[in-house]
């Protein structure tokens, strides 16, 4: 499971930074949602991998699940959720007001419009 | 436990809430609430600012939970000297955008409490996480104010900015859940002492937390490599948001002294020497890029974004050096670089509402209305940023030479500050010259282009507040040097904060582990 996980990380975290490279601002917003994922489930894991525990300690349960960790990515979740809400209609804005969805407002090889 | 210590962070909330819900189109009432807010937490910090001088580091303790399982904040010298900051130069933003910038776009005042709620809170909080929340507030508010007036090339550059510090708040949680994983703690005086006790086997994974943290707050800080989003961000934004802005890339070293100095510093600590030989280097290169970048402007705003990369550098270069007495002249540095550059933005902005169709270009233009009065003012502040006698910026200059004596290639770190300063003086002379002697020698006033209307005398105030800052902070250095010099020396008192946070028996079991 640790190498299921681990990969899950580090797959999420390459195609967000890729995506994040591109020149358009869609992929660019895509990436970000990536590197999002990659993050919850990274701090899902820093309480360490456990299976049907609860995240309280109840004596009947044979042990229990760090219940921190999962505090931290409900707070991620909700903030990336908002910022990703943001950065689309930040993204559409600027594709309207500059006439290009390229992250520089201008096609490239085109003059400056600025 | 005195309750004053989370006003700085529910007045802010309350108010802006209050704008949004019940003042949403009165813009009258919008700028007298808040206004009145923003003086008020002034008063408060200065009250607290008082309270922290007994050297006593104050936890506050919110839901009374005790320490490392609650959420703590901590008043300490260095909080309410980084608090008080913030909200002297929220006053000035204030007062000179209700003279009118705030009509251009909506919200203008609840996205400001928002954005000092953030700071504010930055500067208190006592937990690594609830630093993150709150950068992430004051990065949330600080969108919308970037955002403020649109137009294209401020909806451009906002999409990067914002894509930017998104990347980076990722970064900041892959280092809080290294961290975290490693020593099951986010609380700061917690973290002082689990860090000390981290096995080798785990030390790695602590020190890549560490790293990773320490890249977050360069980004922040604007470290060269990762300075690209400032030039253009500040270049743009309206000159209220513009100032404030300054306050932001000091949070960044202010985290750095917090986080990297504090909780991770010492001598046998973890991380110790981590982040220092990639510190140097870099700050000379972002000290030097942004001098170039001072020399390359060509508008007023420009040449003040790249003063606060100039300054980030000279400011991230003492930080290299460990050690009280460094810290204390990086904190008077700091205090003058954030109130110099916010008056260099807010002048840029007269100059360019008085100048016509040239706006604030470095370009030779017909004389305009207040001429000697804005040429008073942009002397003043340029002689505070390029750090000539008298004023702060020469002081701050002399103690970081002073400081710097301690490291071991010193005399090329002295001669990358006299260069550059060299060099700023020379940019800020030609751009003085063009802006004030050649406007004169065009003749003929633009009296003709717009009609002379009624100036508000608002924004000459808030910006006269700001330019007198570099006066006040020379002509009381004295009194503000041994403050400062109290306040490091707390910052290295790791015992005592731990002690404050944690209470006696938890540090003395943790001695016997």
């Amino acid at each position: 499971m640790e190498f299921l996980v681990a990969s899950a990380v580090g797959v999420l975290t390459a195609v967000g930074v890729y995506l994040c490279l591109r020149g358009r601002t869609f992929p660019v917003v895509l990436g970000l949602s990536f590197l999002s994922y990659a993050v919850n489930v990274f701090l899902f894991a820093t309480g360490r991998l456990v299976v049907g525990r609860p995240p309280i300690i109840d004596p009947a349960a044979p042990g229990y699940t760090d219940p921190l960790p999962q505090a931290l990515v409900l707070t991620a979740i909700v903030i990336s959720f908002g910022m990703t809400a943001l950065v689309v209609v930040l993204a559409l804005r600027a594709f309207l007001e500059a006439g290009s969805d390229h992250v520089d407002g201008r096609e490239p090889g085109a003059e400056g419009r600025r | 436990m005195s309750h004053w210590i989370i006003a700085p962070v529910v007045v802010p909330a309350l108010v802006a809430a209050f704008i949004v819900l019940v003042a949403r189109f009165d813009l009258h009432l919008q700028r007298t609430v808040s206004i009145a807010a923003t003086i008020g937490l002034l008063a408060i910090a200065v009250g607290l600012f008082l309270l922290a001088e007994d050297g006593i580091p104050r936890p506050y303790l919110l839901g009374n939970w005790p320490a490392p399982f609650g959420i703590v904040l901590v008043l300490d010298r260095l909080s309410a000297l980084m608090l008080l900051l913030a909200q002297i130069l929220a006053v000035a933003v204030v007062l000179y955008a209700a003279a009118g910038w705030d009509r251009q776009g909506r919200h203008f005042h609840a996205l400001f409490q928002f954005q000092l709620m953030g700071l504010n809170g930055a500067f208190l909080t006592g937990d690594v996480f609830n630093l993150f929340v709150f950068f992430e507030v004051l990065l949330i508010a600080s969108y919308g104010l970037f955002l403020h007036g649109a137009g294209a090339a401020r909806l451009v550059t906002g999409f990067k900015y914002v894509t930017v510090n998104l990347v980076a708040s990722t970064l900041f949680l892959f280092a809080v859940g290294t961290i975290y994983a490693v020593t099951g703690t986010l609380n700061m005086a917690d973290l002082a002492v689990k860090a000390g006790q981290v096995g080798p086997d785990q030390l790695g994974l602590l020190r890549t937390g560490v790293a990773l943290l320490f890249v977050v707050f360069a980004v922040k800080a604007a470290l060269v490599p990762l300075h690209l989003w400032l030039p253009g961000t500040y270049g743009v934004a309206c000159a209220p948001v513009a100032a404030l802005f300054a306050i932001m890339t000091k949070v960044g070293a202010y985290a750095i002294l917090r986080v990297h100095h504090m909780v991770f510093g010492g001598e046998a600590a973890p991380a110790a020497g981590l982040a220092e030989p990639w510190l140097v280097p870099a700050a000379v290169l972002t000290l030097i890029l942004g001098t170039l970048g001072l020399l390359a402007a060509r508008s007023v705003q420009r040449l003040a974004a790249f003063s606060v990369i100039a300054s980030m550098g000279t400011l991230l270069l003492v930080l290299a050096v460990p050690g009280p007495d460094a810290h204390a002249a990086a904190l008077y540095y700091l205090l003058h670089s954030t109130l110099a550059a916010a008056a260099l933005f807010l002048l840029a902005d007269l100059l360019a509402e008085r100048r016509g169709s040239v706006r604030d270009e470095l370009v030779a233009a017909p004389a305009f209305p207040q001429l000697d009065l804005l040429a008073g003012g942009f002397l003043l502040a340029a002689i505070a940023t390029t750090g000539l006698p008298p004023l702060s910026g020469f002081l701050g200059k002399v103690w970081i030479l002073d400081v710097l004596r301690a490291h071991p290639v010193w005399p090329w770190l002295w001669a990358a500050i006299l260069a550059t300063s060299l060099l700023a003086v020379l940019a800020f002379a030609r751009a003085g010259s063009l802006l004030f002697w050649k406007s004169t020698a065009v003749g003929a006033t633009a009296e003709a282009d717009p009609p002379p209307r009624a100036r508000p005398a608002l924004p000459l105030v808030a910006t006269a507040v700001l330019v007198a800052a570099p006066v006040l902070l020379a002509a009381s250095a004295g009194p503000i040097a041994r403050n400062l010099e109290a306040t490091a020396a707390q910052l290295h008192d790791r015992a005592a904060y731990v002690e404050a946070v944690l209470g006696p028996q938890r540090l003395a079991r943790a001695g016997e582990e």
